[in-house]
């Protein structure tokens, strides 16, 4: 369907490991509100992990390679979109550095034995729905949430590293876009608080009383359940949670993709660790 | 009413802290400074970032505290500290800062020169973590969580720490057994050689 805005209907998508493995169902359920939404998602080809918090720990130069290898393999003529906040982070910087600094984007290009664009757009999914336009998102709803009680989970990355200040940002935007399908936003939660990332794995102690933590704060606001657009947030909220009773964590894209009358829903849900189908059931979003 | 005793690792810490004049190193706030590109002298200590940081509580020093070390050139007792590997780099510190100092610059900064000069690594489990990352990088070009798990268990020798965590994950099916990897591995791994070996 071509939209007034040609541009943003072919776009190269950087899914990143967590979306290829453990948040599965973020993918399928985006590819699946992409797809009725009209937006062509032509995945990298042969695309690599984006350097992620451990490679930038470890060896900075190799975290940038890394990811100048994403950004060498992406055609130039369209958008280069990322689900994963922190790999649509490292994208970004590594871009910002390219500009900044033309002897190392030709030592990048040499290096990779492709041209790197300067002008590559690399955005996030939140970005493309808001340039849609709200008249593309309420013509393809075919469920309404039903009053939905979320909290719109944002998480450390999407919104703040200081390097990337002079951004764009959608801040505020997944609540909004939810909003328009008939859900409720409750913002005076715990929106922006860090997940514990990484040290989940490491010191699973520390995390705990963090998740708990936020996951209260939005019990307090009476949530029904978090939507968050970070794909090791939801992961993270779910696995480290000892709060009872448990809060089903959605990602942004399933409640997004459910909206739009996506079906293939049942192998998404069955994936959480905590069963979101009986509060869905309860909404009448699914039967 | 009792006096509020001592707790137990506070001889230790102020042992550990104490400012000897003859150890600073008063070129280490301009080495921080160039590294990480931002300035810490403008720190008056506030806290501030204390206030915000999620992970204050596994941390030993504040990150104030972390650049008061920095300021007095505490060079060893910065570099070993738990707070640098504890910050997990989500900005909080960085945003909420009156002076605009980017703190987790600095601590990006700290770990790296801990690690270029062989100092006591504080929080030796998360390094081993970001070690199977980086294999797993290096292997296969992405990250295999299954992968990195094992071989992170194997190495801290906790098989069963989160046994429950990881067999749900498992049942659920978020580690995959096969690793997804990239078909040109040969240009990642050689990231990986030293370029004088190429």
């Amino acid at each position: 369907m071509p939209g007034n805005r040609p541009h943003l209907t072919d776009l190269s998508y950087f899914p990143g490991c967590s979306l290829e493995s453990s948040a599965r169902e973020s993918n399928i359920s985006m590819m699946a509100a992409a797809g009725i939404l009209g937006l062509n998602l032509i995945e990298l080809e042969d695309w690599n992990c984006c350097g992620s918090s451990s490679a930038n720990i470890l060896d900075k130069e190799i975290a940038f390679s890394l990811a100048v290898r994403n950004l060498s393999l992406a055609p130039p003529d369209r958008p280069l979109m990322a689900m994963c906040p922190r790999c649509l982070y490292q994208l970004r910087e590594a871009h910002q550095r390219l500009q900044q600094e033309p002897e190392t984007l030709r030592a990048q290009e040499r290096r990779w034995g492709r041209p790197i664009s300067l002008e590559l757009p690399i955005i996030h999914f939140l970005e493309v729905l808001v340039r849609l336009g709200p008249a593309r998102l309420t013509q393809g709803m075919v469920r309404n949430l039903n009053g939905l009680k979320f909290v719109p989970y944002y998480g450390c990355t999407l919104f703040r590293p200081p390097t990337l200040r002079k951004g764009t940002y959608y801040q505020g935007e997944l609540g909004n876009v939810l909003t328009m399908l008939g859900g409720v936003a409750l913002n005076r939660a715990l929106s922006y608080r860090c997940c514990g990332s990484f040290l989940s794995a490491a010191r699973a102690d520390v995390v705990t009383p963090l998740v708990n933590e936020i996951l209260a704060s939005a019990v307090a606001v009476g949530a029904e359940c978090l939507i968050t657009s970070c794909a090791m947030c939801q992961l993270n909220l779910e696995i480290r949670c000892t709060w009872e009773p448990r809060l089903p964590i959605f990602h942004f894209s399933e409640i997004l993709a459910l909206a739009l009358g996506a079906e293939d829903y049942e192998g998404w849900f069955t994936r959480h660790l905590v069963d979101p189908r009986p509060l869905l059931q309860a909404r009448n979003l699914i039967p | 009413m009792n006096p509020i005793a001592p707790a137990p690792d506070r001889n230790l810490r102020d042992a550990a802290s104490r400012i000897v004049l003859a150890e600073q190193d008063r070129f280490l706030v301009r080495d921080i400074q160039r590294l990480s590109g931002t300035s810490l002298s403008r720190c008056y200590h506030c806290r501030s970032c204390g206030n915000g940081c999620p992970f204050i509580r596994g941390m030993d020093f504040p990150p104030n505290g972390v650049i008061r070390l920095v300021q007095y050139g505490l060079r060893r007792q910065a570099l070993e500290s738990h707070t640098i590997w504890i910050c997990v780099g989500c900005h909080t510190c960085s945003v909420q800062c009156p002076m605009g100092i980017d703190i987790a610059a600095v601590m990006a900064t700290l770990r790296r020169l801990a690690l270029e000069e062989g100092a006591m690594i504080a929080e030796t489990n998360i390094l081993d973590f970001h070690r199977e990352v980086l294999h797993s990088i290096k292997q296969y070009g992405r990250a295999h969580k299954l992968g990195i798990m094992l071989r992170y268990k194997a190495r801290v020798r906790q098989w069963f720490a989160d046994l429950d965590v990881g067999l749900k994950m498992f049942g659920k099916r978020k580690m995959d057994l096969k690793a997804s990897r990239v078909k040109a591995i040969g240009e990642i791994t050689r990231l990986f050689i030293p370029h004088w070996k190429r």
